[in-house]
């Protein structure tokens, strides 16, 4: 046994010639995310056509985003980047009025050394609008890693200062009409009540407003859990909710979002806030009694910034993808708090037993993750679990402190099911990884559009990895569409085998 | 700096790449950073291509903006020369590594020097031309590249065929129809007795350039690409080209009269085409029938405006006003660096005329004279939607649709043809849009969705029908209906959001599909 499975997990690293998506692709995900904001993308013509062609048909439904396109005379420093920013910020007040502008540093603005930082406290006053820079560029990060230069750049900037602000908004009339979730209605609705039970402490600092949030929570919290009669709750675990501040962060759909959430106040965790928020306005208080935990594996920048700006404690667990990984990131947050959890090996088995029918098509089929999201140390370990037999995650790039759980609940799979370690492979070269594919002849391979037409064509199933990104795949919920999507290519080729025309190039199956 | 949403054409590299990648047997190599490969996902999704775009990136990152990419640049040529054995390299910087100013065409050379393959570095300004001038000038660059190879190696044969002949230049990879266009002018070319010799670049061989001096002339049937080549082919080797776009009735016709012309000077007799002409223009193309039909009757005077690249747009407009009677309000170009010749194109045909690459100012054109019908690229098609006017796409920018698998061409007779069924459908259905708001839409809608209707036994919870709310409306109902179902057989009356996701998490009901 111990000569066939290597003790530990084998890291490679290859030349880093592969193709991804830029992460300014960002702001597709997250100006639809963060409702009142506006993105702007400060770069060159390549830039504005990536994004256009990458983001398809959602660019003509008046985005909040745009390119600040350079032009000879920006890169040639012919003109002063600040007073160029400063028209287009004012256009961009003046059509949209967002509550904040984030700019996206790119490739180009790194090159011309454009000090995007500097300048934007400045514009920030004179404009009364927030700033936010992120540098999401390719010299540095890869795809979904933009994300993560985006919400680390924010919660770095929070201030509690800001929080002043944060109140005078909150309680505008704006905040009233937002019908964002049942927590904020209910949080009005207390609003008045609370003052009397809180008196005379301090309205309007940082205090007063998370225990008038803590109030509000509690009471969705008893509206919530009493939706059936197994969920309540042990007396002392509900006693405990109040002792803890947990903020979730990384973006995903509102409706995950709230899945999650809900997820957790079945073991008494009440979520006090996500970064990002549907609204910038309604950012989560940070600090150091509060906890914060990540949602996707490709938040390393944001964790770090959390930990040592915003002085938050760090809980570092596996990602909630596939039932396993939501299980020991809900367990992990538990222990971290001091919670016993309940119920959950039930549900985890109950999703399993539900993914049967899919589980089915997958077991013994063979993986090739030739990566480019991150997402994949998380899917493998997952369809490992399924059954699968997974050959190698190649990835951009891996935090291995902040993945450490990710990778431990990823040899514990590999150990449980029996199968090989899967090689680890950094920065991967994609020519050198289509020729391990046709030796390997995988059963699916997981890859970027750049290359899945012409597997196919060369009898190789391919899923398009990006789709990962976009589609729901967090919490017991979302396991399904999961295997909903890397069963599609081989239910449908179970559909056209019988044909016989797997092979559609002009050559003897050679890749 | 300039605030942009939406382009028109793409940035320079984009088209030396599409030139490059056109030919078979050359590799590009983009000096990028990560990310900027998105041409490989274009190339394979849009053209649906079944090989791997030979397009690698030599990707720039810190590493390389402090020590410099010469190692890595010229290791990446000679390894994919090793790899692939191309033809050709093509190195081509983007809008970033233009900035640093690195020295590529000293890369290039001493990529050469240690391959077997050819190495050349596009010659492009990223802030200067766009991806149809770019095209343009390095296809004229590899010509020129591979006309003074031969020359130095006394390996150029300039005797011409001995049956008249032409070389198609300019139809590539990503263009609008072009495929099609190439195999219906062949068709044409064959029947007036002209062989083709060589079609550039698409499908052609960097190898086989030296052999273009041969044919008897060019045929560059788009504005944008092929010019720069067919016009250095001029000087060298007194090539006539033809430049008429072959497109529309009249357009063909003066297309096929040009081709006579040479024909005529070159073989020193007379050469006529009117009889070939006028039996495909009254029976072969369905066009000049359809104009007189009392369909096209009902077009007379309709009110259009186009927008799209100077080909497309000064052709269609032609065709529109000239052989279909509709009356072209406004026409437009993005390339503004052919503005004149598409002016002068276009005077007489129509009532104004627009060249600008700001989609908001041709959105806003098209508010203002709330035309029938929009002829135009994906964006027209996209502001039509929002405007309700109904929209024919005839230029890039392109989205996958517009890469059909059927024969579409929009060149020569059968092009014709399919430019008469898109004008009349677009046409017919705005038509139809419009009856069905005069009698108030299908009068079926009440009865389908009374039938649908599963609402019996339970209600909704406010915060539940606000989640359903967020759940894009193409799956709306259907994740109504189920939830609906999961809750009359688990006997719930309130539907909650707990309750929905539940139901999404039961076993029975969606199944495989």
């Amino acid at each position: 046994m111990s000569t066939l499975f290597p003790e530990t997990l084998i890291f490679e690293c290859e030349t880093g010639n592969y193709h991804t998506f830029c992460p300014i692709s960002c702001v597709a995900w997250l100006y639809q995310k963060v409702e009142d904001s506006f993105f702007l993308v400060i770069g060159t013509k390549t830039c504005g056509y990536f994004l256009q062609n990458a983001l398809g048909v959602m660019i003509f439904a008046e985005p909040r985003y745009a390119m600040a396109e350079l032009e000879e005379v920006d890169v040639a420093a012919k003109l002063e980047s600040y007073d160029e920013l400063k028209r287009l910020c004012f256009q961009i007040k003046q059509d949209r009025n967002p509550t904040v502008i984030v700019w996206i540093g790119t490739c180009t603005t790194e090159v011309i050394q454009t000090d995007l930082e500097g300048i934007a406290p400045t514009l920030e006053s004179e404009i009364g609008i927030p700033i936010v820079v992120a540098r999401a560029n390719g010299l540095d990060y890869a795809f979904t890693q933009g994300e993560d230069t985006v919400l680390a750049a924010i919660a770095h900037r929070y201030q509690p200062s800001y929080s002043q602000k944060l109140n005078k908004i909150e309680t505008s009339s704006a905040f009233l009409n937002s019908d964002d979730s049942l927590l904020k209605l209910n949080y009005i609705r207390q609003k008045t009540l609370a003052k009397n039970t809180i008196g005379e402490s301090q309205p309007g600092t940082f205090k007063f407003l998370t225990k008038l949030k803590q109030l509000s929570q509690t009471l969705f919290l008893k509206i919530t859990s009493s939706f059936s009669e197994q969920d309540r709750l042990p007396q002392k675990q509900k006693e405990k909710q109040k002792d803890h501040q947990l903020v979730l962060f990384g973006s995903v759909p509102n409706t995950v979002s709230t899945q999650l959430t809900m997820e957790l106040q079945k073991q008494g965790i009440n979520v006090t806030g996500w970064l990002p928020s549907p609204r910038y306005a309604d950012l989560p208080f940070l600090g150091k009694e509060v906890h914060v935990c990540a949602i996707n594996p490709f938040l390393s920048r944001t964790a770090t910034t959390l930990l040592r700006r915003q002085k938050c404690s760090l809980i570092t667990a596996p990602f909630p993808i596939g039932p396993d990984g939501t299980r020991g990131w809900i367990e992990k947050i538990c222990s971290v708090l001091n919670l016993l959890p309940h119920g959950l090996e039930k549900r985890e088995a109950d999703i399993w037993k539900s993914l049967e029918d899919y589980l089915q098509l997958v077991r013994g089929k063979s993986v090739f993750f030739m990566g480019d999201n991150l997402l994949e140390i998380c899917l493998a370990r997952f369809l490992i679990r399924c059954g699968m037999i997974v050959y190698e995650i190649g990835i951009p790039y891996i935090d291995k402190k902040f993945q450490a759980p990710e990778l431990a609940l990823l040899e514990k799979a590999c150990q449980q099911m029996n199968v090989l370690f899967p090689r680890l492979v950094e920065r991967p070269d994609n020519y050198y990884q289509v020729q391990r594919i046709r030796e390997l002849q995988p059963d699916l391979a997981i890859t970027g559009m750049a290359h899945a037409n012409p597997l196919e064509a060369r009898g190789v199933s391919t899923k398009w990895s990006v789709e990962f990104t976009f589609a729901q795949i967090h919490g017991f919920t979302n396991a399904r569409d999961i295997l909903e999507l890397v069963t599609r290519p081989l239910r449908r080729n179970k559909a056209l085998d019988r044909l016989g025309w797997t092979q559609l190039v002009k050559t003897n199956g050679d890749i | 700096m300039k605030l942009a949403y939406w382009m028109y054409a793409g940035p320079a590299h984009i088209g030396t790449l599409r030139v490059a990648s056109s030919f078979k047997n050359v590799h590009g190599i983009m000096h990028a950073p990560l990310g900027d490969d998105y041409f490989n996902v274009m190339r394979s999704m849009l053209e649906r291509e079944r090989d791997f775009t030979p397009v690698t990136p030599s990707i720039v990152d810190r590493h390389v903006l402090t020590k410099g990419s010469t190692h890595k640049v010229v290791q990446n040529i000679v390894r994919k020369s090793r790899e692939d054995r191309p033809d050709l390299v093509v190195l081509t910087p983007t809008c970033t590594s233009t900035l640093l100013q690195e020295d590529l065409e000293g890369f290039a050379s001493r990529g050469s020097m240690g391959s077997r393959s050819d190495v050349l570095l596009a010659d492009l300004n990223h802030y200067r031309v766009n991806e149809l001038q770019a095209a343009d000038r390095t296809l004229e660059q590899v010509v020129r590249f591979y006309i003074e190879k031969a020359k130095r190696q006394n390996d150029l044969d300039v005797t011409k065929t001995a049956q008249p002949s032409a070389n198609i230049i300019g139809s590539f990879t990503l263009g609008f129809h072009n495929h099609h266009d190439t195999r219906e002018l062949k068709r044409i070319l064959y029947e007036l007795g002209v062989k083709v010799n060589q079609v550039v670049p698409e499908g052609g061989s960097v190898t086989k350039l030296k052999l273009l001096p041969k044919a008897w002339f060019n045929i560059v049937p788009y504005r944008e690409v092929g010019l720069m080549t067919a016009s250095y082919l001029e000087k060298q080797f007194e090539m006539p080209y033809v430049s008429v776009t072959p497109m529309g009735l009249v357009g063909m016709a003066a297309w096929v009269e040009d081709i006579s012309k040479i024909l005529t000077r070159q073989m020193k007799k007379m050469v006529c085409f009117k009889d070939y002409v006028d039996r495909q223009t009254r029976f072969v193309s369905q066009a000049a029938w359809f104009s007189r039909s009392i369909d096209c009757q009902n077009l007379t005077g309709k009110r259009a405006v186009v927008f799209g690249d100077a080909t497309h747009a000064a052709s269609i407009t032609k065709i529109l006003n000239r052989e279909m009677g509709v009356q072209v309000v406004c026409s437009g170009t993005y390339c503004k660096h052919d503005a004149d010749w598409f002016r002068d194109q276009v005077q007489g045909v129509c009532n104004e005329v627009i060249i600008t690459d700001d989609h908001t100012t041709v959105g806003d054109m098209i508010a203002r004279l709330e035309p029938a019908a929009i002829f135009g690229t994906q964006m027209e098609r996209h502001i039509g939607k929002r405007l309700g006017i109904p929209c024919g796409v005839i230029s890039a920018p392109v989205h996958i649709q517009n890469f059909p698998l059927g024969f579409r061409p929009f060149l020569g007779y059968e092009g014709t043809n399919q430019i008469a069924d898109l004008v009349y459908n677009s046409f017919t259905l705005g038509m139809e849009d419009h009856l069905l708001e005069i009698f108030g839409g299908h009068d079926t809608k009440e009865v389908v969705t009374r039938s649908l209707s599963t609402t019996l036994g339970c209600s909704w919870s406010n915060e539940g029908l606000k989640e359903l709310q967020r759940i894009p409306g193409f799956v709306r109902g259907k994740v109504k209906r189920n939830t609906e179902k999961f809750a009359r057989k688990m006997g719930i009356s309130d539907i909650t959001v707990e309750v929905m996701f539940q139901a999404k998490e039961a076993v029975d009901l969606g199944g495989i599909i």
